[in-house]
């Protein structure tokens, strides 16, 4: 680390600190924006394009092979989906849950893995492990484990005499169960987060509980809990986002089943899209991206709020 | 205020799929004068064979020319790939699509080649012509056969309980309660594969056509509803009432297809729901299938008006952009051809009767064709709703999962149908909703 501190010097050249004479003033501006143009090139290409065309076609009436425009239709059609309400309920319950256990649990693995284990390393990779898999690959297997009859999770349950569930089949259990794996597949994430922010606190705050002879309960109450406050906050952020646009893993195992159970408004979007209502879809996705942001920008506010207080 | 965005559209589209897709195909006729024909098909065992067989024979029978087949997947992912692909004159030069209602959302006279009295047609019975037609243009000819929707049931259930084919519903139901107390399930669900729940709607439209003659067009025209005519409710109703005496297979909720169709087979479950086309790919593991398993179509309150839905087969069109038109021609002029139907009846056993004249099922046709072949001998069927309308609601299948599991009671089904059925029906910017 200590090398750092004398700064990067790459190659030959003026060594950093020895001043330019030339009266660069007018160059600098035109200079660096040159350099700015590949950039602005893809930018514009591949986001902002799609974004502005994406606000025009979902005002229309869209085929791919010619639009028609219809004003405000689709966002009116879009908001009196029949399952919008379900989808709506199932989007903020998967997103509260998903990010509330990711915030537990990652916690909790970070204190663990940030204690002396012997097998800390192997145990971290573990963790992390899953997040390193497609979305797809997990859905897939799990609708496997998770079968009713063949199912690996049912039969583990048979063996300690547990009938277990038609887990992803039945409309009470399908919403939760996906959300199980999606905490499973995401806590490593999480973790990852904690052991970085636990990692940071000074060592001082702990040697002070232990002189004024506080516990393991009084180090994590007193030190780790309020000064990983910073990684709380990325978690939630992060998982809660994920969990409003959450869409492929609920693809892969239920889609949006049994009946309309576990839609979501990602789900009822791309039943759209399949249906071949692309202005109608795309009308969804703009409101998708302002319930997100009337969501998110709030959420960031207060807790960014609380982490200035701390 | 209707405007063509084709430019901006095709720049858009092209700019996502110059990414995913080469477009190396060789389109110039090889030094040999040998021409390739591109060919899009689908990607189900029973196309998939179905569309060998013919590129085969046909190569054989025209050594100039070759076919080089590409899949597409199935359901509404294929339908928005065979639309981008015509929309951005990427498509190859024959393709197998579906005919009915989905023809009309790939705007066929925009983008495909009109075959309207010509030659190729000479051989396609002249009741297949109205699916392949849109605005008094004709675009396709069959690929396959006929295809009964209706319950495919285990005959050797049947024989081993005693129990006789049944005409009403609720004889349907009283041998239900049979096979339910002899320890096998009596209605198979696959509620994973979710399309596969509407069957009992879908293939119950022969018994809503007996009762209500005019529904097609009234529907069409946005007079009539399922919720308010009771013979339309009928399929919804008898969704909701296997569930209710809870004759459905165990994790129903979960199951698929393939799995739906093992348990036919093998006599686990006695009747299931479901298309009579699906069952030739099976006849390579389960070779009992030819003669075990039976078609009927679905029971109605009245027993003299006994029918059967049926689905007419897909068909293959000729892209507008191919370079190759004679070459397709001669290739369609094939696939609709009693050589044609020959060489896929070698390689796939015929599920129904060809759309083909002078094309016959064969003596070892299986059970299910048999079946259907005496419904069509009595004149007692019916092309299924989608066929005679431009009009089917995307979430159907969703619907009919949801009053299959009684989450959603049948008339309440059958009103949220109704709704999914006017978004469509604006979408498509119909007359008179």
């Amino acid at each position: 680390m200590t090398k750092q501190q004398t700064g990067p010097r790459m190659g030959p050249g003026a060594a950093p600190g020895q001043r330019h004479t030339r009266p660069a003033a007018r160059h600098r501006s035109a200079y660096p924006y040159a350099l700015y143009l590949p950039a602005a090139v893809v930018y514009l290409v591949i986001f902002l394009v799609p974004t502005v065309t994406a606000f025009y076609f979902a005002l229309t009436r869209w085929t791919l092979f010619d639009s028609t425009f219809v004003g405000l239709d689709n966002f009116r059609d879009f908001l009196a989906e029949q399952n919008l309400r379900i989808g709506f309920a199932n989007t903020i319950v998967y997103a509260v849950v998903t990010s509330g256990l990711k915030v537990v649990l990652g916690l909790l693995l970070g204190v663990l893995l940030t204690s002396r284990l012997r097998l800390r390393g192997f145990l971290r990779s573990v963790v992390f492990f899953p997040v390193l898999v497609s979305t797809v690959a997990v859905g897939i297997t799990f609708s496997a484990l998770l079968r009713p009859d063949t199912g690996l999770v049912n039969k583990a349950l048979a063996l300690a005499g547990i009938d277990g569930p038609d887990w992803l089949g039945d409309a009470n259990t399908a919403l939760l169960s996906v959300a199980a794996v999606d905490v499973w597949k995401g806590v490593g994430l999480a973790t990852v987060i904690y052991i970085a922010g636990i990692m940071s606190i000074p060592r001082d705050y702990y040697q002070a509980v232990a002189v004024d002879g506080g516990t393991a309960w009084h180090r994590f109450r007193h030190v780790t809990l309020p000064l990983s406050w910073p990684a709380t906050y990325s978690v939630i952020i992060l998982s809660f986002i994920g969990g409003l646009r959450s869409f492929d893993l609920i693809w892969t195992m239920t889609r949006g089943g049994p009946g309309f159970t576990s839609d979501t408004i990602a789900s009822i979007i791309y039943k759209q899209y399949q249906a071949g209502f692309f202005g109608l879809s795309t009308a969804g996705n703009v409101l998708l991206f302002i319930i997100v942001t009337a969501i998110v920008l709030p959420l960031n506010y207060v807790l960014g709020k609380r982490q200035v207080a701390v | 205020m209707k405007t063509s965005h084709r430019t901006i559209a095709t720049a858009v589209a092209v700019l996502a799929m110059t990414a995913l897709t080469s477009c190396g195909s060789s389109s110039e006729p090889a030094a040999d004068g040998t021409v390739t024909l591109s060919f899009m098909t689908g990607s189900d065992q029973s196309t998939v064979d179905t569309s060998k067989a013919l590129a085969n024979a046909f190569m054989k029978a025209n050594p100039s020319i070759k076919i080089d087949m590409e899949h597409q997947p199935g359901g509404s992912e294929g339908d928005n790939i065979v639309k981008t692909r015509l929309s951005t004159g990427e498509m190859t030069d024959v393709f197998w699509y579906n005919s009915g209602s989905l023809l009309q959302a790939l705007n066929p006279a925009q983008t495909l080649v009109d075959l309207t009295g010509d030659p190729v047609l000479t051989n396609v019975q002249q009741d297949y012509l109205p699916v392949v037609t849109q605005g008094g243009k004709v675009y396709g000819v069959p690929a396959t056969t006929l295809t009964g929707g209706g319950i495919l049931y285990n005959r050797k259930v049947y024989d081993k309980l005693g129990l006789e084919v049944p005409k009403t519903w609720d004889a349907f139901m009283a041998n239900n309660e049979k096979i339910k107390a002899a320890g096998i399930a009596p209605v198979i669900s696959t509620f994973k594969d979710t399309w596969t729940s509407q069957l009992f709607v879908l293939a119950d439209f022969y018994n809503v056509q007996a009762a209500v003659p005019s529904f097609a067009q009234d529907y069409t025209a946005g007079k009539v509803k399922y919720a308010t005519t009771p013979a339309a409710q009928g399929g919804f109703q008898h969704l909701a009432d296997v569930h209710a005496k809870d004759y459905l297979s165990k994790g129903f909720g979960s199951a698929t297809l393939d799995q739906g169709l093992k348990m036919l087979v093998e006599g686990k479950g006695a009747h299931y729901a479901m298309l009579s086309g699906l069952l030739p790919p099976l006849l390579a593991t389960y070779p009992q299938t030819a003669t075990d398993v039976g078609f009927l179509g679905v029971p109605s309150s009245d027993p003299a008006k006994h029918g059967a839905t049926v689905w007419e087969p897909p068909a293959i069109y000729i892209a507008k952009t191919t370079e190759h038109l004679d070459a397709a021609k001669k290739f369609l002029a094939f696939v609709a051809s009693p050589a044609g139907t020959e060489a896929v009846t070698a390689a796939v056993r015929p599920s129904g009767p060809y759309r083909i004249k002078g094309s016959k099922l064969p003596d070892d046709a299986i059970q299910v064709a048999k079946d259907l072949q005496v419904y069509i001998d009595k004149g007692a069927t019916s092309p299924a709703l989608e066929f005679l309308s431009p009009i089917k609601g995307p979430s159907l299948e969703q619907i009919t999962v949801a009053v299959g599991s009684g989450l959603t009671p049948p008339a309440e089904g059958a009103a949220q149908y109704d709704k999914d059925v006017e978004k469509q029906a604006k979408q498509l910017g119909l007359a008179g909703w």
